[in-house]
């Protein structure tokens, strides 16, 4: 609400900081004292010149990139009396709701250490150190007991949560009415309708080339394909975010997708990524965490059970072991509605030296959280590469699939967007569905919550994934969950039970995505 | 950033509804606030902040003290939008400020600030603003007296010859820039982490606690 004026220099000076303390702000110092010498240098014009070379050699477009990234994460410039929890969530009911749901897990995991006998963070003796050095890239191989640990939530007990979100400041008195809710999510959130996402999606529409559907084999590949697999090629050597992310809108060719994502993400293995990687592992090594064995049960029990997936286990244990150890995660809670726990060591509650944040980054992972690295393993076959694409993608985008928020990209709007659509467009389902004990968000929130990793075949999802990253939003997995439903609508409209509901949606895997989006979107009449 | 407040009294919201105010069981959509400064001050302001709970529409009416001394009120403000969307909760529970650079008129010599919140919407069942500041501008140096020997000055434009010197403005500007070079080096500190998680090597945790 300030003036544009002020807003964009609080903004500048915001990236400005936060850059500086980065290695590319060294590098680029470096590069401009090192071209000093070079002979188009001159005196006169020195500012000019160096800006020129800068730009010529492609550092511009690297500072370029790392201040689109920067405009992704960081919030708007707050008020200035605003307090910063109204950063992270602005309306006081929400944060409220989260306080309570995280304190429900913390004394979950407290409960869990105290029965087990089993400490939350321990440093590890030397012979365990050197054991596990050794079979870093054989996890899989161990099978440790891990009968005695359970995961500390799953997705349904999280839907509980949302469905009881009330804002105590709504009224609900009215009896059913033609505007009234028929789904679980109570809490009136501003949601987009059909003709407002059809601007919004418009490089979705039916007129335009799309990697998911006009690169079947029975469409001849110089109508899209092979223009746009050009183009893709002509954005990765440009080098620019934001064209790749604009690109990504119809979808990334499997040859090029691994480079565009880490464009879109501005994710680089520079030897300092490799560097913070390896001081990650070492992290690893010297501590034990309880938090690593949830993280072993949950890729026991999900991506090792799956077809597509369990080759990659070792992968997974690389990485979400390392990413539990990561303090750059913390950065992310400015704006994320969920707070990290927090700990004393030796003792000493309350004194602010011996503070901690368990676990190091502060996210306590949960029943399915493999499933969002699983995807990634398909793309990159380096670890530390693979882990700063998981990094940037769960601190732009997965964070929001389970904290309570307001936020459009929050599950819980993700939610409400999917039940208002089905409600709108196809209401005799979802009649039906109710009456029947299927209140379909039950059966959707599981997809939406993973953002439909280990439900669709694994080159349907990487399509889905390119647009979650090409508008920046999660938007379209709502979308793609009511168009679900409208595809298998006249079976679903014959079932009589919530478990018969639930086999008719039981196997996504033989779904195209990209036609059900674009029909449900563009298709539908309204 | 004004941050400095002026004291100032915040009546209790008046409803404005259509109908007896007891019997009608319709909630009012329209509410006014007035505030007022203490009895003989005046301001000039340069923003009014608060925190919103559910207001839609807010306009702004200033009581203004004119040169004879009669007070005239006059709007500076009409239908600023704080919901786009009534209905829902975007921008509900927002903080915001109405600028100076945003009024219809000059905000200078008010004794009176008049809120007029309205919610058409019969979703809330409450709506209101909370924490009301008024920010009065930061007075230049108008009051100090210049001695004065300083306007006996030469004004800039009766420079005289510069026999080959350069020019005076240029200079003090590119020294301007190098003193603030020097001034952004010595501040160039950091802002990143260094990675550690552990506490002088020790990272034993038996609980978690909550606050």
């Amino acid at each position: 609400m300030m003036d544009e004026g002020t807003e964009l220099s609080l903004t500048i000076a915001q990236i400005v900081q936060r850059l500086k303390a980065t290695h590319l702000h060294s590098q680029i110092e470096r590069q401009a004292k090192e071209c000093l010498h070079r002979p188009e240098i001159q005196l006169e014009s020195l500012k000019e010149d160096v800006r020129n070379f800068l730009k010529a050699s492609g550092w511009e477009r690297k500072l370029q990139n790392a201040v689109y990234r920067e405009l992704h994460v960081q919030p708007l410039p707050s008020h200035h009396a605003a307090p910063p929890e109204h950063a992270k969530e602005p309306l006081a009911y929400m944060r409220k709701a989260q306080v309570n749901w995280e304190k429900r897990i913390l004394k979950s995991l407290n409960s869990m250490c105290t029965e087990l006998g089993v400490p939350l963070a321990r440093k590890r003796p030397a012979v365990e150190q050197k054991e596990l050095a050794n079979k870093w890239n054989e996890m899989g191989t161990d099978e440790p007991d891990l009968s005695r640990f359970r995961p500390v939530y799953a997705p349904k007990d999280f839907l509980e949560v949302l469905i009881s979100l009330r804002n105590p400041n709504h009224d609900s008195s009215e009896e059913a009415s033609a505007k009234s809710h028929w789904g679980l999510i109570q809490v009136p959130l501003h949601d987009r309708d059909i003709p407002q996402m059809r601007e919004a999606y418009s490089e979705l529409s039916l007129t335009t080339g799309q990697l998911g559907i006009d690169d079947h084999t029975h469409v001849p590949p110089d109508l899209f394909e092979s223009e746009h697999i050009r183009i893709g090629k002509k954005v990765v050597n440009e080098q620019d975010s934001a064209a790749a992310q604009q690109y990504s809108r119809q979808g990334c060719p499997t040859g090029l997708r691994a480079d565009l994502w880490a464009l879109i993400l501005n994710s680089t293995n520079e030897p300092e990524d490799v560097m913070h990687y390896e001081q990650l592992k070492a992290g690893v090594i010297h501590h034990d965490l309880l938090v690593d064995n949830l993280i072993y049960k949950d890729v026991k029990l999900t991506a090792s059970n799956d077809d597509y997936y369990f080759v990659f286990e070792d992968f997974l244990y690389q990485v979400l072991l390392c990413f539990s150890r990561d303090t750059a995660v913390l950065e992310h809670f400015g704006y994320n509605s969920a707070t990290p726990p927090k700990s004393y060591i030796q003792g000493k509650v309350g004194v602010e030296e011996f503070a901690v944040v368990y676990p190091p980054n502060g996210v306590i992972p949960f029943h399915g959280f493999s499933m969002y690295v699983a995807p990634l393993c398909f793309l990159y076959n380096e670890p530390s590469k693979l882990y700063s694409v998981f990094r940037e993608m769960y601190v732009r985008y997965f964070f929001r699939l389970h904290s309570v928020s307001s936020s459009t990209s929050g599950i819980v709007s993700l939610c409400l967007q999917f039940e208002r659509l089905l409600q709108t467009h196809l209401p005799q389902l979802f009649y039906h569905l109710r009456e029947i004990g299927a209140q379909p968000l039950r059966i959707a929130f599981k997809w939406m919550v993973r953002a439909f990793s280990g439900y669709l075949s694994t080159d349907q999802l990487l399509l889905l994934w390119d647009r979650i990253l090409g508008y920046d939003s999660l938007e379209i997995v709502a979308v793609l969950a009511a168009a679900v439903f409208a595809f298998r609508a006249e079976n679903l409209m014959e079932v009589t039970s919530l478990t018969s509901a639930e086999a008719v949606l039981a196997d996504l895997s033989t779904l195209k995505v990209m036609p059900l989006i674009q029909i449900f979107l563009f298709a539908t009449v309204i | 950033m004004s941050l400095n407040t002026v004291p100032c009294t915040v009546k209790p919201t008046v409803t404005l509804q259509i109908g007896d105010a007891e019997t009608d069981s319709s909630r009012p959509g329209v509410y006014v606030i007035d505030v007022t400064l203490p009895i003989g001050q005046t301001v000039n302001i340069q923003e009014i902040s608060f925190k919103n709970y559910y207001t839609a529409y807010v306009s702004v009416r200033l009581l203004r003290r004119d040169g004879e001394g009669a007070a005239k009120w006059a709007t500076c403000l009409r239908n600023h939008c704080l919901m786009p969307s009534p209905h829902t909760e975007e921008g509900s529970q927002d903080y915001c400020s109405v600028y100076r650079q945003q009024m219809l008129i000059e905000p200078d010599n008010v004794t009176s600030v008049r809120l007029i919140l309205r919610q058409p919407s019969s979703a809330w069942l409450n709506f209101n603003v909370e924490d009301i500041k008024i920010h009065p501008c930061l007075n230049e140096d108008s009051e100090w007296d210049i001695p004065d020997w300083l306007s006996d000055l030469t004004q800039v434009d009766q420079l005289c010859d510069l026999q080959g010197l350069p020019d005076p403005q240029t200079v003090s500007s590119s020294i301007q820039q190098m003193w603030a070079l020097t001034e952004v080096m010595q501040t160039n500190q950091t802002t990143a982490s260094i990675g550690r998680f552990d506490v002088d090597g020790c990272y034993d945790i038996n609980l978690l606690s909550f606050t």
